[in-house]
């Protein structure tokens, strides 16, 4: 994935993700762990689950209310994270987290989530776009 | 003389073209939520700690006096713009901690179990959490008034909810998502016909429409300043002299009683006292006077009207917009209600703040209204007193351009 993005590339991907977010519904079984995130001030109220065997994220899926951005969002780190280590997808969340807050970080993993590259200048929306790596780091931490 | 925005807005250093948001100078449509300040008024809050710094009701020296007769005058004020007696202003630190006051205060005295309290569906979480918690703990039954397909709360209404057992009625004068106006001397009327005290939540009419206690027969008022150009964190309860005898203070400590005993014996100080324990704000009651004269020099009525041209103006250009939904195309003070089809509140919200435009997203602190309007979130403009043409036109234009929540990313 280049870093190279254009913006009418960054919409694409945005727009794909929202209007057909693959990754949001409930899991398949109980063997996933749940995180519930809600927004102060947003609409979002999502459930996010991961399912985690041998320290790899197997799978990951979202559901409940949410906005454009977290919507799409959430269902691109779900991309993201299935497959990896624990460890990496720690690094994945974290890489997110410096991009929304405008420090340096390292693009090549983030791959469609760089789309999200403009949200700090809609600062209200930083908490939209990180509810679903909020969760899904917390849902890391407690299964260490 | 007609109404001058103009010259109302050069009074408003937040009005200020070098004011920008998002590149744009800023449109302020979101006045239910909170309103800017005129120069007089941050002149006076500041003149508290230049001129004026001194404690009430603590001694014997000039300047404490000088600060007694600043509080006495803001509640003479705030007395002559409601229309109550001087001793019946408590001073609080804004609308909801006045509700809170009158749910513990008188609410959790007087209620029994099977009571009843009587609110509506519009009510502000600050007018619906302290009477479940009140319910919670007396036994008592909250009952929802049914609104009509506006969201009008009618006599007939009003009456199908009240019984022998309805002890207290808790409604707004004016709904914050829904803006209608309800007929507060026929809720007062009707309550009391029930023998119930009614509790007036006035935080988004008494900025806007002449208040008047003593004629509507209002038992409680509650009000902020920060929402009629004063100062934030300071507001009224308003209660009759009686009641406010009867009623037992939210919070205790310095300043509200006259004395007290090892063996837990206390005597309060008569109303308001008795409800004002603590340093008062009183850089806030300060502000809050010149908050009052200022909108007296302007006139509340020419207030009103200016608001409800300002949001007719700003409906008659919504309602030509194919996709834009409006929840209270009735509703005339001010507020106006709406959604673009499909379109989450938030993301229009964002898209207009792109614009330096700010109107408010959400539920508005009203989440049980969400069963009414039948949707998740909506997004709400508020006019004020300088509120203009202009205004209304930038967001309007907004609107008419569509385009989506993305803009706000990749517009610059």
């Amino acid at each position: 994935m280049p870093i190279s993005l254009t913006n009418d590339m960054m919409r694409q991907i945005i727009m794909d993700h929202y209007s057909n977010p693959i990754n949001k519904h409930q899991p398949a079984d109980a063997s996933f762990i749940k995180v519930h995130m809600h927004s102060d001030n947003c609409i979002d109220d999502l459930d996010i689950f991961l399912q985690i065997k041998n320290d790899i994220v197997t799978d990951a899926c979202f559901d409940g209310v949410a906005c454009t951005i977290s919507t799409a969002s959430t269902d691109i780190m779900c991309d993201l994270l299935k497959g990896k280590t624990n460890k990496e997808a720690e690094y994945i969340i974290d890489q997110f987290h410096h991009m929304m807050h405008e420090q340096p970080f390292d693009g090549e993993v983030l791959e469609e989530a760089l789309a999200f590259i403009n949200t700090s200048k809609q600062a209200a929306r930083v908490r939209c776009a990180s509810i679903g790596y909020l969760a899904a780091q917390e849902i890391l931490k407690g299964n260490k | 003389m007609g109404y001058n925005v103009d010259s109302i807005r050069k009074q408003f250093p937040m009005l200020d073209e070098s004011k920008k948001m998002q590149g744009h100078s800023l449109v302020y449509l979101d006045n239910s939520s909170t309103t800017f300040k005129p120069q007089c008024v941050i002149d006076a809050i500041s003149s508290y700690y230049t001129d004026l710094t001194a404690n009430a009701h603590r001694g014997d020296y000039d300047l404490l006096y000088r600060m007694d007769v600043e509080v006495l005058n803001t509640r003479k004020a705030v007395a002559r713009f409601v229309n109550c007696d001087v001793g019946e202003v408590i001073f609080t630190s804004g609308t909801t901690m006045s509700l809170n006051q009158v749910a513990y205060g008188y609410g959790l005295k007087h209620l029994s179990k099977g009571d009843e309290i009587v609110i509506s569906e519009e009510e502000h979480a600050s007018n619906v959490l302290p009477w479940f918690e009140v319910a919670k703990k007396t036994g008592a039954i909250i009952k929802f008034v049914p609104l009509t397909e506006s969201g009008i709360i009618t006599e007939n209404n009003l009456r199908s909810v009240m019984s022998n057992k309805t002890k207290i009625v808790s409604l707004a004068h004016v709904g914050n998502v829904l803006g209608n106006i309800h007929n507060v001397s026929m809720m007062a009327r009707v309550a009391h016909e029930y023998g119930a005290i009614i509790s007036i939540d006035g935080a988004q009419s008494v900025p806007h429409l002449k208040t008047d206690f003593k004629s509507w027969d209002i038992d409680f008022l509650s009000f902020s300043a920060h929402k009629m150009c004063g100062p934030t964190g300071i507001g009224c309860l308003i209660g009759k002299a009686n009641l406010l005898t009867e009623m037992d203070p939210l919070i205790s400590g310095g300043g509200n009683n006259v004395d007290f005993h090892i063996d837990g014996s206390v005597e309060y100080l008569p109303a308001p006292a008795k409800f004002e324990a603590g340093t008062q704000n009183l850089s806030g009651i300060v502000g809050f006077r010149t908050a009052i004269e200022f909108i007296e020099s302007i006139g509340i009525d020419n207030i009103h009207k200016h608001d409800r041209e300002m949001a007719e103006y700003a409906m008659e250009k919504m309602k030509n917009i194919d996709d834009i939904i409006i929840y209270n195309k009735e509703a005339k003070n001010g507020i106006i209600t709406f959604n673009r089809k499909d379109v989450f509140a938030q993301d229009e919200a964002t898209l207009l703040n792109s614009k330096g435009i700010a109107v408010r997203s959400g539920q508005h602190c009203a989440k049980i209204l969400d069963n009414f309007l039948k949707c998740k979130a909506t997004v709400r403009i508020s006019t004020y007193l300088y509120t203009n043409k202009a205004d209304i036109d930038r967001f309007v234009d907004v609107l008419l351009e569509g385009g989506d929540i993305l803009d706000a990313y990749f517009s610059n």
